[in-house]
């Protein structure tokens, strides 16, 4: 059994962030889970309740805690709602680290974690063998969508629609860059990320092209591992490390103004999951990573903040596509960025912009929550897809890759006829006109 | 622990999925948002149909096991915290509107729909459900009813008690109760309703709520006047009463308040006024104009530093974002805070707002004052750390001086959010012994076994 005392010992680390908690309960309006369970332990406030009984030891054993504590899309809808300010995620990652440090991460996550994703270029060879293979598995159920579905029952991918890795990932098309700061007098990082590098690499294909066509410079050094998130929310913080580290040391061997992503999760993660989750490092790494992450912009952010974006002339606008846009929680709640993401969106004349209802709700995803707890992740993602659906319009953009494959998939499993593409795509459509 | 047999019972009732019995489940419903300590239960049940619903009291009571009831758990009395092994029953599963009728204006809701949905809904319609306590993003018209509770609007629209026109509940024994009606008008019977109403889960459970509801209003005002000197603003509120105006809305928020408000949200608040009052008047596009121009011209009279009539929709919103985030920018400064509601009457207001400040000094504690100034409901909030033992006796001393203060000036304890058992052990002072035996005997007759939420009110 594991020693209770030892946890509440760890626990006291965040009792000052615990209790700012006044269990007012406000989170239950926002959290999507909840809204699915009706559960107080799906729910911000009842975690931080279990999380305050297991430093006051009131708990035989913390699988109980453990478990509900993983129940939850770490979106962050209940921190950007929450009157007292409760640092909730910032809470639930490092207990997760405490938890799984204590009880060990489960054979599955072990292999992902430690055997594959903490490897960058082991996890990048595996991948391009997978996209070989895939279509023997799998067969495609929706051309507009790009999605597939298992071709016989498979337990691991039940009744997904899930976009198949792209036959050839970005970092084979492209293993790495560097241009000279342009005209527009700005260099900057690219961190790719892994689900537009191994599932989306038009969206890299995309962001580059936009980027070269402001004259701005790139620096994309080879072999990106992970920002290191599906290690952190596991609560894997050995493995975490290492990711940084590995970034940390591609990315500064050369000099850039802004280190910019296409990724909503790898900019939040870069940003405020760095910094917070290693600030009892050594000095010069805490330094280091303050250093990058200051400097870490998402890309709708960086063109309309430090470079602006280039009228375009208006050709055959007599028929736009109607375009609705979803917010990812990390651009939204974490960042504060949704205006820009719209902005860049209405920058092609041959779209048009038509919001849809609760544009800003979670559409499931939360990265490992939906490979755990697939049947909540539908149900929410379902009604997303009946606001996408009730703004009537053809397509669909976000800002996040991993929105993108939870969207594909609600989409696909309705038989929708609908377009998922990332706002820079859209931009860069407008640009090679 | 409950009974292998009552549980396999319980889990035919309701459906194995909504019976929790694990340990980690019970604890996230030992509490509410009250102060208070934690209590668990033996099992947690979440019943998906009246039926249910029923049959579950029913068992409570032949098993003899306390039964409380739970919305959504924002109860600031400590309603909610269970009797140690007792059953929690959630309702948040019982949350459809089962009518909204336009002809006759009424809505007939179960108890666990969310009170802002339920506006929401028949504002859509062009109707108008005024009560709006703090917690209606989330808080049930169940735990609304059971409670009583108030908002901001209390002042010219009433409380929730108000627009309950009939309920449908169970006795202890999980008959169903009618009373009221769905018509303006009736007077057949006891008025049950006016009994269950604030009753708190102690003498029936709620399955059907019949809630009034009026046109909405065709216009609005909302306005801020500063004032450099507190009684100024004070004076204000009750020149206002006076003059027979009745605002929606008339917030008071003290000089604590306000820098608080200004630190976190930056909204371009005077960080120097004693106090600012927020006003709003709707109706009648005629009326709200005149309105308005009397407002004005009573802040100026009583010494306003200066008043801003919001010209648009965004100017409003302004307005009241300053004062929704008057909760949040307080709740930020320390870990405890300790939201207290004794009422009393409107003309009292300006001595009230002395007083807090006395106690405040007297007690070495910090009181931020904001709240319902128009119908009387002040909220001292009380900011401290209850990890600091020595302070909390202080905060404790403070709650009783600022409880006694409202009753020597005519008040109640509490205005909006219920007796519980937070306030339940001075429940005597403001009523008498004849009262408190009275209610026992009326509790006792209705639930001869003492299961519905014991404790709770009258001790």
């Amino acid at each position: 059994m594991a020693d209770m005392q030892k946890i509440a010992d760890l626990m006291r680390a965040l009792e000052d962030q615990l209790v700012v908690c006044m269990r007012c309960g406000l989170c239950q309006a926002v959290c999507p889970v909840f809204e699915q369970t009706g559960r107080e332990a799906d729910v911000a406030r009842g975690k931080l309740a279990l999380l305050d009984g297991l430093m006051h030891k009131m708990f035989g054993d913390p699988n109980g805690v453990y478990e509900r504590l993983n129940r939850c899309l770490l979106c962050g809808s209940c921190a950007a709602n929450c009157p007292s300010g409760v640092s909730v995620l910032e809470i639930f990652i490092k207990a997760r680290a405490i938890l799984a440090g204590y009880m060990g991460l489960s054979a599955a996550k072990k292999l992902l974690l430690r055997g594959l994703l903490v490897h960058p270029q082991l996890f990048d060879r595996i991948v391009e063998w997978g996209a070989n293979f895939q279509q023997v598995f799998t067969r495609p159920v929706n051309d507009l969508l790009g999605t597939s579905c298992a071709r016989f029952v498979s337990p691991l991918l039940s009744g997904r629609h899930f976009v198949r890795l792209a036959q050839k990932p970005f970092h084979l098309t492209l293993p790495s860059l560097r241009t000279d700061t342009g005209l527009s007098g700005l260099r900057v990082g690219f961190f790719v990320g892994c689900l537009i590098d191994k599932i989306f690499p038009q969206v890299a294909e995309a962001t580059i092209h936009v980027l070269k066509q402001h004259e701005v410079g790139i620096y994309m050094p080879e072999e990106q591992g992970c920002c290191g998130i599906p290690a952190a929310s596991s609560g894997d913080m050995a493995t975490f490390k290492r990711l940084v580290q590995h970034n940390l040391n591609k990315f500064e061997k050369e000099k850039f103004d802004y280190l910019v992503t296409s990724c909503a999760t790898c900019t939040a993660t870069i940003k405020e999951v760095w910094p917070v989750l290693l600030q009892k490092e050594p000095e010069d790494l805490v330094a280091r990573v303050k250093q990058i992450s200051e400097k870490t912009l998402d890309i709708h952010q960086f063109l309309i903040a430090k470079v602006g974006l280039k009228k375009v002339c208006p050709v055959n606008t007599e028929n736009p596509v109607s375009i609705t846009y979803h917010d990812p929680c990390h651009l939204k709640k974490t960042l504060g960025v949704s205006e820009e993401p719209r902005a860049v969106l209405k920058a092609n004349p041959g779209y048009h912009l038509k919001e849809m209802p609760q544009a800003d709700v979670c559409c499931g995803m939360g990265g490992s929550f939906n490979l755990q707890y697939y049947e909540i992740s539908s149900d929410i993602g379902r009604k997303k897809r009946e606001n996408i659906k009730a703004s009537g319009c053809d397509a669909v953009a976000t800002g996040c890759p991993a929105c993108m494959l939870q969207i594909s998939d609600v989409l696909s499993r309705s038989n929708d006829r609908f377009v998922v593409k990332h706002p820079i795509e859209i931009y860069a459509e407008a640009l090679k006109r | 622990m409950i009974q292998k047999g009552l549980l396999k019972e319980f889990q035919k009732t309701v459906g194995a999925a909504n019976v929790f019995t694990d340990h980690a489940d019970l604890l996230t419903y030992s509490y509410d948002a009250a102060v208070l300590e934690p209590v668990l239960p033996a099992v947690a049940l979440r019943p998906t149909t009246g039926e249910a619903l029923s049959k579950v009291v029913r068992l409570c009571n032949e098993n003899l096991l306390p039964l409380t009831v739970r919305g959504a758990g924002t109860n600031l009395s400590g309603g909610t915290v269970p009797s140690a092994k007792g059953v929690v029953v959630v309702t948040n599963a019982l949350n459809q509107i089962l009518e909204i009728n336009e002809a006759d204006m009424y809505a007939v809701v179960q108890p666990g729909v969310v009170t802002a949905k339920l506006a929401a809904a028949v504002e859509a319609r062009g109707l108008f459900y005024p009560p709006d306590p703090g917690s209606q993003a989330v808080s049930t018209l169940g735990g609304n009813v059971a409670e009583n509770a108030g908002g901001l609007r209390g002042l010219k629209y009433g409380v929730t008690g108000d627009y309950v026109m009939g309920l449908q509940f169970f006795d202890v024994n999980g008959e169903p109760i009618t009373t009221g009606s769905r018509t303006v008008k009736c007077a057949t019977g006891y008025n049950l309703a006016g009994l269950m109403v604030g009753s708190e889960g102690t003498l029936g459970v709620f399955n059907k709520i019949t809630l009034k509801l009026i046109p909405l209003p065709a216009d609005q005002k909302a306005m801020m006047a500063v004032f450099d000197e507190m009684e100024n603003a004070s004076e204000t509120v009750a020149a206002i009463i006076a003059d027979h105006i009745v605002p929606a809305t008339l917030e008071y928020m003290d000089n604590f308040t306000i820098r608080a408000v200004e630190a976190y949200s930056r909204v371009g608040l005077p960080v120097d006024a004693a106090a600012l009052l927020l006003i709003e008047v709707d109706g009648h596009p005629a009326q709200v104009e005149e309105d308005a121009q009397k407002v004005v011209s009573l802040c100026k009279k009583f010494g306003a530093a200066s008043i801003k009539v919001a010209v648009d929709a965004v100017e409003r919103d302004s307005v009241w974002e300053a004062r929704r985030s008057a909760l949040s920018a307080l709740a930020k400064l320390k870990p405890t805070l300790i939201l207290e509601d004794a009422t009393v009457p409107r003309s009292k207001i300006p001595d009230m707002v002395r007083a807090m400040q006395d106690i405040s000094r007297q007690y070495g504690i910090e009181i931020g004052t904001f709240g319902h100034a128009g119908d009387g409901n002040l909220h001292p909030t009380i900011l401290t750390d209850r990890r600091n033992k020595q302070e909390w006796e202080k905060v404790e001393a403070a709650i009783e001086a600022i409880f006694d203060k409202a009753l020597e000036l005519g008040g109640t304890l509490s205005g909006e959010h219920g007796t519980g058992i937070a306030k339940s052990c001075f429940l005597e002072k403001e009523t008498g012994p004849a009262t408190i035996l009275y209610s026992k005997r009326v509790k006792s007759a209705l639930d001869p076994n003492n299961i519905l939420n014991p404790d709770k009110i009258i001790g």
